[in-house]
């Protein structure tokens, strides 16, 4: 059986399913949960200068797919709004009855290097394994100096990240915010600053829907609302996204990364880590499904690493790395064709509306003598977009099949057709 | 469905008790199913459950609109093909239509989106500020219709919503003909039949004449004279026969008139039912009806009994299953032969024959066989009966009222459609078909005899 043990930055963890910080990570009890359940690691909700926030009261919102499932979670809670006393009390407590846990602490504070300097001690003393910068909350926080309104200039994260590496013997992690043009500046940043690692992504701002009737964004408070952070299944698309500039920058190559967003089950998992994730952090699976979900992440993850010979994360983490590159750098000359297959296509006619009405009319439509239609790919109108594969409701019916190479490996800077091509 | 004209309805305990006897067999989708069921339609194009509808409803379009809220958008769909879209989810046999047609019966999962169900959640829950549909400018012609079955009703709804006034003429002394007489009582329930007549109706310009029968009360001849155009939908009246002695036993009962008193009854005491045993003869979906009905109203045995095997029954798979679920005893491939009666003509069994088939002909078997019983129901089928006192007639073909293109009949600007004509299985939705086709046609006919 794989072993799924990480040691991540230097923090270690039984396996590589860590709650991100978040409601599910407010307080011991919730903590102790998640432990029982199974989850290698939790990063601690944020803790903040005494007073402690003040949340308001409606504070989520979804966006749903189809089944009704919720494919989008939209939030506008704050940091923690318990006392920094009783949240260090809980984190030594917890820590000290699982030690095998990691137990890493999220903090938000003022840009004040003294004020950093305080908390940071008293972290230490918890027993944490690591603190996590969050550089990425996209609501409610900035407006009051916070937040993503660090992450969002890299210049204030990388000098946070200092003052945290100076007072601090802990791993350093920084929590990017998504809520940026790009990315890579605040990782190198960070980096600059003496980040362990980053995790990412932190929530994306949103707004999830209006209450026609109320004319008003959900969440509703009082007949008014505010944008909050997206996050849930819907995001993972742009956090892999993220991730995968990262891993392959070449300033911020080798920096750990957790990956976070949206990520419900292994097979999410295993592609954050086939980015270069070293750990995953997850908040909507649990808050919908609860804790137990992470039974099945990690007999899933173990299950399949077994499957592909994997022993232990390493293996394959960072294995889709090399294989992310810039467009420029595509092959020219490749060429796949949808194949319909006639005995699996049940005559829903998705494949030929959809490449009819908004791709290349590939698709031939024959109206059969018992009133049903069959459907051909028409092979040299066929550009291989891989639209009809996607709308055909019917598992491999539609298939991108390759076809066979005339020319080699020719990328757009060789490529004759470029009026900039680079002349070799 | 909300009617302007909904009729308030005082249930006696003897009533309810009825009902509870015949209760939904279907029951209707929640909001959250229909919302997950209507997910799962693949809106395909060219769509085959379309082709498959006899009245053409648009039915990926009314799903996707119960899908994003729109149960009014979804219900006028349907209405604009098919103004008995809420009795035609009920009754209509879908496994041999809509949802035959669907394209997920072909997937690995091999279950269709239940059309017919999402239909009924769109029809009953869409809310109207009056009629869904504003009446077209008035055209000054006058149509009558004779029968105000569903063939009739579509026919009258269209020619009113085209512009047009119409009187329809009825002989029975409630207007919907088989939704209110013939369907089993389980299919239709909470007198369905009659709150959907007063939607038609609440359209506007449609007069209503219950208790004037054709041949009686009003002739052909004098409405082709009084009005532009006249359809006829006038159903099936009389019942095919055995052919064997003793049927007119009083105990030898018409399946269609049983149903008809048992939809009409108040109270259980209005009927007579066989306590012990009843045959039913017959294979198609009225013989079904009866047979479950009778196990409903408390009948120990119930057997029916067809001369030939389950995969020449009219009655759909679904429609069988339907009986085995009421514990109705099947026997196929058996032939009545006898009617015995005692000495006092009462009824108290019958003989069958056994039957096999050769080279596509039924053949006799030796072997015989005898099922006592109180009372026999005949089943198999109906039969045009036009009225003889008529002088004006339309060709009748094959037993039914000829049609040639568009409904028309062999008599200049009269149209026929429904059971009384000689196209379709009889299916409710057929008829409703034929009663728009045919009012689409007449309206052409309306409109270009005016250019002359």
């Amino acid at each position: 059986m794989a072993d799924l043990s990480i040691e991540f930055a230097g923090i270690k963890s039984p396996n590589p399913f860590w709650l991100a910080s978040a409601p599910p990570t407010d307080k011991a009890y919730n903590v102790e949960r998640a432990f029982e359940a199974g989850w290698g690691g939790v990063v601690w909700k944020t803790l903040g200068e005494d007073p402690a926030a003040v949340n308001v009261s409606s504070r989520y919102s979804a966006l749903y797919d189809h089944n009704g499932d919720v494919s989008g979670f939209n939030n506008i809670e704050l940091i923690t709004d318990r006392s920094l006393e009783i949240n260090l009390q809980e984190i030594t407590m917890v820590k000290k009855k699982w030690p095998d846990r990691a137990m890493i602490v999220s903090l938000m504070m003022p840009c004040e290097e003294e004020i950093w300097k305080d908390i940071l001690e008293k972290v230490e003393k918890t027993g944490a394994d690591g603190i996590e910068l969050n550089f990425g909350c996209p609501h409610g926080m900035p407006e009051r100096g916070m937040g993503a309104a660090v992450g969002q200039v890299p210049e204030y994260v990388e000098m946070v990240t200092r003052w945290c590496k100076t007072y601090s013997s802990l791993p350093v992690i920084v929590k990017l915010t998504p809520n940026i043009t790009d990315i890579r500046f605040a990782a190198r940043a960070a980096k600059k600053g003496g980040a362990d690692a980053v995790s990412l992504i932190n929530t994306i701002n949103s707004i999830t829907g209006i209450d026609l009737d109320q004319m008003a964004a959900r969440p509703i408070v009082d007949g008014k609302s505010t944008h909050g952070g997206y996050c849930g299944p819907a995001v993972k698309p742009i956090a892999l996204n993220m991730v995968a500039e990262i891993a392959r920058d070449p300033e911020t190559t080798g920096l750990p990364i957790s990956g976070i967003g949206g990520i419900g089950n292994w097979h999410d998992a295993a592609e954050f880590m086939a980015l270069g994730s070293g750990c995953v952090q997850v908040c909507t699976a649990a808050m919908i499904y609860g804790f137990d979900i992470v039974k099945e992440m990690k007999i899933g993850l173990s299950n399949w690493m077994d499957t592909k010979g994997y022993k232990k994360i390493t293996d394959f983490q960072g294995m889709a790395v090399p294989n992310t590159t810039d467009w420029k750098y595509l092959n020219m000359n490749y060429k796949v064709i949808a194949e319909i297959d006639q005995d699996k296509c049940i005559g829903c006619g998705r494949c030929y509306s959809s490449c009819e009405d908004t791709s290349h009319q590939a698709i031939e439509l024959t109206s059969l003598a018992d009133g049903t239609n069959s459907f051909e790919v028409i092979d040299d109108e066929c550009v291989g977009c891989n639209l009809c594969e996607i709308t055909c409701p019917v598992d491999n019916c539609i298939t991108m099949v390759k076809q066979p190479a005339e020319q080699p490996y020719m990328n757009w800077t060789e490529d004759p057709r470029n009026p900039h091509r680079e002349v070799s | 469905m909300v009617t302007n004209t909904e009729k308030a309805t005082s249930y006696s305990q003897q009533q309810l008790a009825l009902d509870q006897m015949f209760k939904d067999i279907n029951p209707a989708l929640s909001a959250r199913q229909a919302g997950i069921e209507s997910s799962r339609c693949y809106y395909c194009y060219d769509a085959p459950c379309i082709k498959a509808c006899p009245s053409k409803i648009n039915i990926p379009s009314f799903i996707a609109s119960i899908h994003s809220d729109d149960l009014t958008g979804a219900a006028r769909t349907i209405y604009q093909e098919n103004i008995m879209g809420g009795s035609c989810a009920r009754v209509c046999p879908t496994e041999i239509l809509c949802e035959q047609a669907c394209v997920r019966n072909k997937e690995e999962e091999k279950a269709p989106v239940k059309i017919g169900l999402l239909q009924r959640h769109a029809t009953d829950n869409a809310t109207f500020e009056g009629h869904p549909f504003e009446r077209a400018a008035s055209t000054g012609k006058k149509v009558a219709v004779v029968g105000a079955g569903p063939a009739g009703l579509s026919c009258a709804h269209r020619l009113a919503l085209l512009g047009n006034d119409v009187e329809v003429f009825e002989a029975e002394s409630k207007a919907g003909g088989l939704n209110e007489y013939g369907i089993a009582k389980y299919k239709l329930t909470e007198n369905f039949a009659q709150k959907e007549v007063d939607f038609i109706l609440s359209i506007g310009g449609i007069t209503l004449h219950t208790d004037t029968a054709l041949g009686k009360d009003i002739t052909l001849e004098q409405l082709k004279n009084d009005f532009d155009a006249v359809f006829l939908s006038i159903g099936l009246q009389d019942t095919q026969s055995l052919r064997l002695d003793n049927e007119d036993n009083a105990d030898v009962i018409n399946s269609v008139e049983y149903i008809k008193e048992l939809r009409q009854a108040t109270d259980l005491e209005q009927l007579s039912i066989p306590k012990d045993s009843a045959v039913v003869i017959g294979a198609g979906n009225t013989a079904i009806d009866i047979a479950c009905q009778l196990k409903r109203l408390g009948t120990e045995e119930v057997t029916l009994v067809y001369r030939r095997g389950e995969e020449q029954m009219s009655a759909t798979k679904h429609e069988q299953q339907i009986a085995k679920d009421h514990q109705v005893r099947i026997k196929t491939w058996s032939r009545p032969e006898q009617i015995h009666t005692d000495e006092n003509g009462k009824l108290t069994g019958m003989s069958f024959r056994k039957t096999y088939l050769e080279n596509g002909k039924l053949e006799d078997k030796a072997e015989q066989f005898d099922i006592d019983c109180s009372a026999i129901f005949k089943a198999v089928g109906q039969k045009l009966n036009y009225p003889e006192a008529e002088q004006l007639i339309p060709t009748i073909s094959n037993g039914k009222i000829a049609t040639f293109h568009n409904q028309l009949t062999s008599i200049d600007g009269v149209f026929a459609g429904g059971d009384c004509t000689g196209v379709g299985q009889d299916l409710t939705v057929e008829a409703v078909q034929q009663g728009k086709l045919a009012a689409l046609a007449i309206q052409q006919q309306l409109n270009s005899s005016e250019v002359k």
